[in-house]
């Protein structure tokens, strides 16, 4: 299965993201330029890395949300291929619309940079089923604007839909989340956004490898 | 020209974290009487144009399309 990282001016986590896809699947992951207006028909795989595209200057993520890649991101997203938006790439497809809902300033106002737990609140999903329904899963965060917030009849409907895929335990909800949402997906399936970083546990030298069941599962290494 | 200010502010119900802090800090400061504090944003355009009706439908529309996120976000425009 072949990936591509998208870049856009301001990321910072894109090199962390290609060592991650490169480590698990054997090759380099394609780069993709905001810029450009299409994406290679063999992309079976977009990973939108973290950072701050733009500076976050207007609000996280809804400029690059607005530059031409993410159209192209968009028509295939439509076709099925799968998309995963880490941080804040989760904050760009929340603001392109191809997830729901919107991430707001943490609600203790501060910057947070440490480990959480995640529970697998859907292991039914393409990118989760290497793990199992429950399972309690570590993983690093490092975010300003991670609070994630949807009006009740939105938050309703992707509850009712089984839409969410990870939650923080309550215990370590680190920004504020509505129902402890860390990471969720579109109807159809085929689109993940997350605040927290499976990138950067998927080695023993990370101390860990909680995410890397995340990315062989997204990459068709393992099935369920 | 034209000149149009758009007002973007968190919808009632949308938590508002940074306004909060702030209207704690006014507390703190001695301002009693404060019931409470929302945080918004101002967006000054100009528009290189003189049709008055051109100009605030093309402001609502940049409005609509990236000034505000329309889940956690009101706007109003006025034009000056």
């Amino acid at each position: 299965m072949k990936a591509a990282v998208i870049l856009l001016p301001g990321l910072n986590r894109d090199r962390d993201m290609i060592a991650a896809l490169t480590t698990i699947s054997g090759q380099a992951p394609l780069t993709i330029w905001q810029t450009e207006t299409s994406i290679p028909d063999d992309v079976d795989l977009i990973v939108i890395p973290g950072g701050f595209s733009y500076g976050d200057y207007l609000r996280c993520g809804a400029i690059a949300a607005r530059m031409p890649v993410m159209q192209a991101v968009r028509e295939k997203a439509e076709k099925g291929t799968r998309v995963i938006g880490v941080c804040n790439g989760f904050q760009i497809l929340l603001e392109s619309g191809l997830l729901p809902g919107a991430l707001m300033r943490n609600a203790s106002l501060k910057f947070v940079c440490r480990e959480v737990k995640l529970e697998v609140a859907n292991a039914n999903t393409v990118f989760t089923q290497g793990y199992a329904p429950g399972q309690i899963i570590r993983c690093p965060v490092a975010h300003h604007d991670g609070n994630y917030f949807t009006d009740a009849a939105t938050l309703a409907e992707i509850e009712a839909n089984d839409q969410v895929a990870f939650r923080y335990t309550p215990d370590t909800n680190p920004n504020g989340s509505v129902n402890n949402i860390a990471g969720i997906v579109n109807k159809a399936g085929n689109v993940l956004g997350l605040m927290p970083h499976p990138e950067n546990l998927i080695e023993a030298a990370h101390g860990g490898t909680d995410g890397r069941a995340l990315f062989e599962a997204a990459l068709g290494l393992v099935e369920a | 020209m034209i000149k149009a200010r758009v007002t973007v502010t968190l919808k009632n119900g949308v938590l508002d974290p940074q306004g909060k802090a702030i209207e704690h800090a006014l507390g703190g400061l001695g301002f009693s009487g404060v019931d409470s504090v929302r945080q918004g944003k101002i967006f000054d355009v100009v528009l290189a144009t003189s049709d008055r009706k051109e100009a605030e439908a093309e402001i609502k529309a940049m409005a609509a399309k990236l000034l505000a996120n329309s889940v956690i976000e009101d706007f109003s425009v006025e034009v000056i």
